[in-house]
């Protein structure tokens, strides 16, 4: 069971799936929540109904069979409320993590192997092996460093990645659009998408504001000490190492330092004081090793687009971890998940505290 | 995938009978006139109308100037409810309608009531009918338009036409019926039934589709829906679907003449399905009237499992069957219905309309049972639900 999106990338893992000789099953998965008609309408990102349109003339063209499902509570449950929970929480999460997690390889794979499918494939930038000395699931890195997802990917279990195939791993960006137009796909220049695919216009406050009972309060910019420098429009608004949109001018450049929920302030400080050599995070998956026992030395990156840094891990109680990075690093933010490598091997990650 | 192709979803659409097709293929390039030029060709497709016309309204008891051709019965039911609504809001704002509808005249009745008219929906009860006193009870002074389908799409439910016409008929108010399931399955008399206003479509009898019917009683006040030319009385103007008219009446014909042997056919596989579900699979309910119901309709709800999934399975196994809703993209969501009859949120989901027809057979069952009960029983054992309640179980047995 392939998840298909419409876009280039699952369309191409169609056709790398069937060159090798599986049998395919084309799916979309149906995950908003039902909008106003006009909303509808719009271009919408990976699963509008234009993207059902043109997964289903891929896999028209592919001639594989094709379904569209629905997954609409799960992913309300498991993304859409977390995200905002999280956000009035003072953090800043990753919907996507969360999303390939609690929908894809979960939900999505149990409906597969429920109607006796093998395996889930995405069309995600990742490889996986098997390690017959170490006997795990491996999740590496793409062929291109630049497309790799591996990072929302770090979630998966062993049970997971043995049911799990990526095929368009080996491939670069460029190779799958040229396959793409070999095989004269309609989606083959297709933009890629980067936004949060179920906010609108990138505007997650307004969606939050929109979508949640909670009364989303002003407070109070302070600083380091506490001291008020101005009013903020309610915290889900910010996220750490902020440095525009922040509506009032302080005579010098501020950033978000931290988010404190509890008594609804957004702490500013100066540039330096963003920058910070050590987190903890809880909720560890592990996949190269089967858990961490004692310290190691990794490569960590504390957000999407963030480059790796060296690192020292350790572990705590209760599957957290310890990091500590040989270079302060720029706005570690709570509710990003931190990822570990060892070379081109995902070792795991957690959720920053 | 199945090499075995079995169609249990008449219902959703039916296919064309080659009586049918044979009636429909000269007016496609042999008299291909247009019916409004004045010239041999066009009156030729222009007469052919007509005899259809007369074909449709006598199937209903109406006259032929009652009968207006659509594209589809969702048009119908459009052009019923807008048109009517447009042309009597003088005398009032108030449209009374049912929670189980199909989505042509739910969506109608909420695009009117963005516009300033008010729609009340009245429950039905868990079998999915309504009482005409619940219909009396729910007119007020403002009261302009009754609209009640005949017969439901999901779970096959045959209201009480007749009795709520009457009372409709009592109050001056104009009464319209969603007969899209029903013709060609139940025997409808417009006169006797005081029914103001039906929607038809043809390709649920056999006939081709993109051509439906409103029937509007010769006096009720309906606005003209498409504007641009003489055709349909200059009501619904656009050139006449010549062919899929042509064949809607010859569909309809022939329906109506073998209904009873349809009907008696279809009760049979239906009766037989409905009992051997219930003698061989476990907690399973049947969704719609026992008897007041569709001939070849079953809708059965599976406890712990997802209707999606079943419908995927049966489709690998060559069987056609639905849900009773899709919606626009094909994935499911609950059905509107079936929280209507009372179904909790994750029963409703978890549907399975199977809808007989013509070429079916027992073979058909046969085949059918031997593979559902597998599948229900295999997407049981993967399911959550249906683990928590097997413990429970084994809770009370050791109590």
């Amino acid at each position: 069971m392939l998840g298909m999106s419409g876009g280039v990338d699952s369309s191409v893992a169609a056709a790398v799936l069937l060159e090798k000789g599986y049998e395919v099953i084309g799916v979309t998965m149906q995950l908003w929540p039902d909008m106003q008609e006009e909303r509808k309408e719009k271009e919408g990102g990976c699963c509008s109904l234009s993207a059902v349109d043109d997964a289903r003339r891929v896999a028209q063209k592919l001639g594989i069979s094709y379904y569209v499902l629905n997954f609409k509570d799960i992913f309300q449950e498991k993304v859409i409320d977390y995200f905002s929970q999280e956000y009035l929480k003072g953090r800043t999460p990753n919907p996507c993590i969360a999303c390939n997690r609690f929908v894809k390889f979960d939900a999505m794979l149990r409906k597969a192997l429920s109607m006796g499918i093998d395996y889930i494939a995405t069309g995600h930038y990742a490889k996986i092996d098997f390690d017959e000395q170490r006997g795990r699931f491996l999740l590496k890195k793409s062929a291109t460093d630049a497309k790799d997802q591996t990072y929302v990917l770090y979630t998966l279990t062993q049970q997971q990645l043995s049911r799990a195939l990526f095929p368009i791993g080996d491939f670069t960006k460029e190779s799958v659009r040229e396959i793409a137009e070999e095989l004269d796909l309609c989606v083959a220049s297709k933009p890629d998408s980067q936004e949060i695919c179920f906010v609108e216009e990138n505007d997650y406050g307004r969606y939050i504001c929109e979508n949640t009972s909670t009364e989303i309060r002003p407070g109070f910019f302070v600083d380091l000490e506490g001291n008020k420098l101005g009013k903020h429009k309610g915290i889900i608004h910010y996220t750490v190492g902020q440095r525009k949109g922040l509506g009032n001018t302080f005579g010098k450049p501020m950033f978000v330092v931290a988010i404190k929920p509890e008594d609804n302030t957004v702490v500013l400080g100066e540039k330096k004081d963003v920058f910070s050599s050590e987190l903890t995070a809880s909720n560890m998956n592990f996949i190269s090793i089967p858990g961490l026992t004692c310290e190691m030395k990794v490569k960590a990156k504390i957000r999407y687009s963030s480059k790796e840094a060296d690192a020292l891990i350790s572990p705590l109680n209760n599957n957290r971890v310890h990091v500590l990075f040989n270079e302060p690093q720029r706005a570690i933010t709570p509710g990003q998940s931190v990822v570990f490598y060892k070379e081109d091997e995902v070792v795991g990650g957690g959720v920053i505290d | 995938m199945s090499d075995r192709n079995i169609y249990l979803d008449h219902s959703a659409t039916t296919p064309v009978r080659p009586e049918v097709i044979e009636a429909m293929m000269p007016y496609f390039n042999q008299r291909y006139g247009n019916p409004s030029s004045i010239y041999s060709i066009g009156r030729d497709s222009k007469k052919a109308i007509e005899e259809a016309r007369q074909t449709v309204a006598g199937a209903i008891g109406a006259q032929p100037r009652e009968i207006f051709f659509t594209g589809s019965g969702t048009e119908a039911d459009n052009w019923a409810l807008k048109g009517a609504a447009l042309a009597n809001q003088q005398k009032g704002k108030h449209i009374i309608t049912t929670s189980i509808e199909h989505h042509a005249v739910l969506h109608t009745c909420q695009y009117l009531e963005r516009n300033g008219f008010e729609v009340t929906y009245l429950p039905v009860d868990i079998d999915g009918l309504i009482t005409p006193e619940q219909v009396k009870a729910a007119i007020r002074p403002d009261t302009i338009l009754i609209s009640i389908m005949f017969a439901n799409n999901e779970i096959g439910t045959i209201q009480p036409i007749a009795e709520i016409g009457k009372i409709a008929k009592e109050k001056g108010i104009i009464f319209h019926t969603d007969a899209v399931q029903a013709m060609g399955n139940v025997s409808i008399d417009v006169e006797g039934m005081n029914i103001d206003m039906l929607s038809m479509s043809a390709h649920k009898f056999y006939g081709p589709k993109g051509i439906g019917v409103l029937y509007v009683k010769k006096g009720v006040k309906q606005s003209y829906f498409i504007h641009g030319g003489a055709q349909e009385r200059g009501r619904r103007a656009g050139t006449e679907n010549v062919p899929a008219i042509v064949g809607m009446a010859k569909a309809l014909e022939i329906a109506i003449a073998n209904m009873d042997n349809y009907n008696q056919k279809l009760t049979a596989l239906r009766d037989r399905t409905i009992r051997e579900i219930e003698e061989k699979i476990p907690f399973v309910k049947l969704n719609g009237h026992r008897k007041d119901r569709l001939p070849g309709n079953v809708n059965f709800s599976f406890d712990f499992i997802e209707g999606e999934s079943l419908l995927l399975l049966l489709d690998m196994k060559g069987i056609a069957a639905s849900s009773g809703s899709a919606c626009t993209s094909g994935s499911l969501d609950p059905s509107h219905v079936l929280l209507a009859i009372g179904l909790p949120h994750e029963t409703a989901h978890g549907s399975l309309r199977i809808s007989f027809g013509e070429e079916n057979t027992d073979a058909d069952v046969d085949y059918l049972m031997e593979v559902l009960p597998g599948i229900v029983q295999r997407l049981r054992e993967m399911s959550p639900l249906y683990e928590a309640h097997c413990k429970q179980q084994e809770t009370q047995v050791t109590v």
